[in-house]
């Protein structure tokens, strides 16, 4: 099993999520997560996937994507040109006498976490990172009672000045090959 | 003007010559403007049959079929012939009616969310919620029902939207669709791949799909197939992409195919898979076909390309536009060895075991009847044992073979007959059926009679659901499990019901004659054919 994340590049038009949403589960495609938000463009949304599977169906997901009337681009955001970002928020069981130590796993270089909310036995910790990152420090906190936890999925951009020159193209020229 | 009249007026800028329909009253408002276009309004008897009949009439026209049905159950009715449609890439256009836009989503009286319920089976859909929308809607569904790779596209419109008034009517020349532009023209470098590889083959085949048909490919294929003298076989929806008893035709490939189809296929050290699918009735083991060989993959959508098998060379495009570019280049080849080994092939082919006498041989009667047919008959065969022996033995001239071949829906072919027929008055059409699938469609008869919309419809009468029947006597020893049609009425009285002319065929003899009557007989007529009940497809 691989995993790739892909950008699409949608119209912000009503059914679109559903359109892709039903084309994975019907040819039975996984998801691992998905994420949808406007571009600079108000009439696109940008749609960060993260799907498994092997190479040909990974292929196959590419392809049945773009097939889409309303998908005006697909790519792969590979990991090297590109960065993604997952946030996380996580609710802990936290007594009086463990905040502390919890404020300072929070403060550490490598996580940069944030207390956004502290109860009389709770805290709930917000952090941005990639899946990896989000991975660990949940792992990290594992010894404290974990009551909840809210992921968002990956949004992920490109490197580099190209992105909007790109989208901008492709208007122009239609689908990309 | 009301958005109803918007929406007739649209098909007329179309050029639509009929629609098959079903009304009810959330489609009240589209047919009532009707009234005042010159388009052929044809009542169907039951809704699936309105996307059937508007399939055939696009497969015959080469233009985009219309069906229009009510909110509700009218619109769910007409699922099963959209995903019929949608399995082979036919161009529909399918129009509902819907409730109240105020109403949407709280389950009133006949409401159903048909642009969720047909998401999987339409190329596209839209739920009109502005009456001004109309014009550009109409003008982007036809447009992307007959690109690209074909399709039903779904326009769900609620009643108060056809009951708006919009302030002027102008409809688009041109669609502005940013996100959709399919692939015409093959890439040259590719192209030019498909001609060097064909110059260092020994043994190529060209395996013609139903895409050839749609892409209007016919003549560009077989001017390709002569000019380098490369043979040809085909799939279940590529036949009639060549006549039958062309000498480089090699017949229908598959599980139900002929033997000297695959022996081909099998064989060849290059394949060009052209408007096909790769699809599993047709090819059971895709990776034998990519075996030792090369595979050319000539499709216009690309997402058929490395689905099932992966070509060495893919090439995305439409098929007639490829095709002419392929007939530009010099190609020094000979492959007449090539061609004699499968013309023994085909000579060596085993004859099909006959069946009991006191009964019709099914593939007698079809080899007969397409000897007597029209040099352009469209030849309409439904789903089940009858669609076999049609596939097997049916020979095509210039004409059309239609056949539900991706899903397989019983019912088709009347139906489809019916709408070959709004297409094309003066062509010669027959549906060819078994006595389940006649059952499916029956009550069709009456739209044939009500607008002289005639067919020759040929029904293979054995008392069984004949292909599951034979299915049965394989995998479970004989246990027949609803498979026995006791119950079906008489033919010849049916057809007398609804004034229609009824021959019958009882065994061999004078059966030319019989054949003879029937396609002499003007305006509908059925043939009544006793076939052995235990005779099977091989």
């Amino acid at each position: 099993m691989n995993k790739k994340v892909f950008q699409l590049i949608v119209e912000n038009s009503s059914g679109v999520l559903s359109r892709i949403s039903g084309l994975f589960s019907r040819r039975g495609y996984n998801i691992e997560s998905i994420t949808a938000g406007v571009t600079s463009d108000p009439g696109l949304t940008r749609i960060t996937i993260v799907a498994s599977g092997d190479d040909d169906i990974l292929e196959q997901i590419e392809k049945q994507v773009a097939k889409l009337i309303d998908v005006l681009s697909v790519v792969e955001l590979k990991a090297e040109d590109s960065v993604y970002r997952e946030l996380l928020m996580i609710k802990l069981r936290v007594l009086p006498e463990q905040r502390a130590s919890v404020v300072a796993l929070t403060e550490t270089d490598v996580f940069r976490a944030n207390i956004i909310d502290v109860g009389p036995d709770s805290m709930i910790i917000e952090l941005t990172g990639t899946q990896s990152k989000v991975d660990d420090f949940i792992a990290l906190v594992d010894c404290y009672e974990i009551i909840e936890i809210a992921r968002t999925g990956i949004a992920g951009l490109t490197r580099g000045t190209d992105k909007l020159v790109h989208i901008n193209e492709m208007i122009q020229s239609g689908k990309p090959d | 003007m009301l958005g109803a009249d918007a929406m007739a007026k649209c098909l007329e800028e179309e050029g639509v010559k009929a629609v098959f329909g079903y009304p009810g009253v959330a489609i009240c408002p589209f047919f009532n403007s009707m009234l005042s276009v010159h388009i052929d309004r044809i009542l169907v008897r039951t809704e699936q049959n309105a996307a059937h009949a508007a399939s055939g009439y696009a497969r015959v026209s080469g233009e985009v079929g219309v069906c229009v049905a009510t909110s509700g159950p009218g619109a769910t009715n007409l699922i099963t012939g959209i995903a019929t449609a949608y399995a082979d890439s036919i161009p529909l256009v399918c129009i509902t009616g819907q409730v109240d836009s105020s109403l949407l989503g709280s389950d009133v009286f006949q409401e159903a969310d048909i642009t969720g319920a047909a998401e999987s089976f339409v190329k596209y859909s839209y739920l009109v919620r502005n009456a001004e929308d109309i014009p550009r809607i109409f003008k982007e569904a036809f447009h992307i029902a007959s690109t690209g790779r074909r399709g039903p596209v779904l326009i769900d419109v609620p009643i108060d939207v056809q009951n708006t008034t919009i302030t002027k009517f102008k409809y688009p020349e041109q669609v502005n669709l940013r996100t959709y532009k399919p692939t015409v023209k093959g890439h040259a470098v590719q192209i030019k791949k498909v001609i060097k590889a064909l110059s260092k083959a020994k043994k190529p085949i060209i395996c013609a799909g139903g895409g050839v048909i749609l892409s209007g490919a016919r003549q560009e294929l077989r001017h390709f197939s002569h000019q380098y003298e490369i043979p040809v076989v085909s799939t279940m929806m590529g036949l009639s992409a060549m006549p039958t008893e062309d000498p480089l035709y090699f017949g229908m490939v598959g599980n139900n195919g002929k033997s000297y189809a695959n022996r081909a296929m099998n064989d060849a050290d290059l394949i060009i898979m052209t408007g096909a699918r790769v699809a599993d009735r047709a090819i059971s083991q895709p990776d034998l076909i990519t075996d030792n060989k090369i595979l050319i993959h000539i499709d216009v959508d690309p997402a058929e390309i490395g689905k099932n098998v992966g070509p060495t060379i893919p090439l995305v495009g439409d098929i007639k536009a490829i095709f002419e570019e392929l007939n530009q280049y010099e190609l020094k080849a000979d492959f007449s060895s090539w061609v004699a080994l499968l013309k023994e092939y085909k000579a060596q082919a085993p004859v099909r075991k006959k069946p009991r006498d006191g009964f019709v041989d099914p593939a007698a009667l079809i080899g007969r009847l397409s000897e007597r047919l029209a040099e352009n008959a469209v030849y309409v065969a439904d789903v089940g044992q009858n669609q076999m022996w049609s596939c097997g033995y049916h020979i095509v001239k210039e004409g059309l073979f239609l056949t539900s071949g991706g899903m397989g829906t019983m019912g088709y072919s009347i139906p489809a007959a019916i709408g070959a027929r709004a297409a094309d008055p003066d062509r010669q059409i027959v549906a060819v059926c078994g006595d389940g699938s006649f059952q499916m469609s029956m009550m069709e008869l009456a739209t044939m009679q009500q607008h002289k919309l005639p067919v020759k419809i040929i029904v293979l009468q054995n008392g069984y659901l004949g292909l599951v029947r034979e299915y049965q006597h394989n995998t479970y020893k004989g246990n027949y499990s609803v498979v026995d049609l006791s119950g079906s009425p008489d033919l010849t009285k049916l057809a007398s019901a609804y004034d229609i002319p009824c021959l019958k065929a009882e065994d061999m003899n004078g059966l030319d004659e019989i054949i003879d009557r029937f396609l002499k007989i003007e305006g509908p007529v059925i043939m009544d054919v006793r076939i052995d009940p235990l005779d099977t497809v091989k």
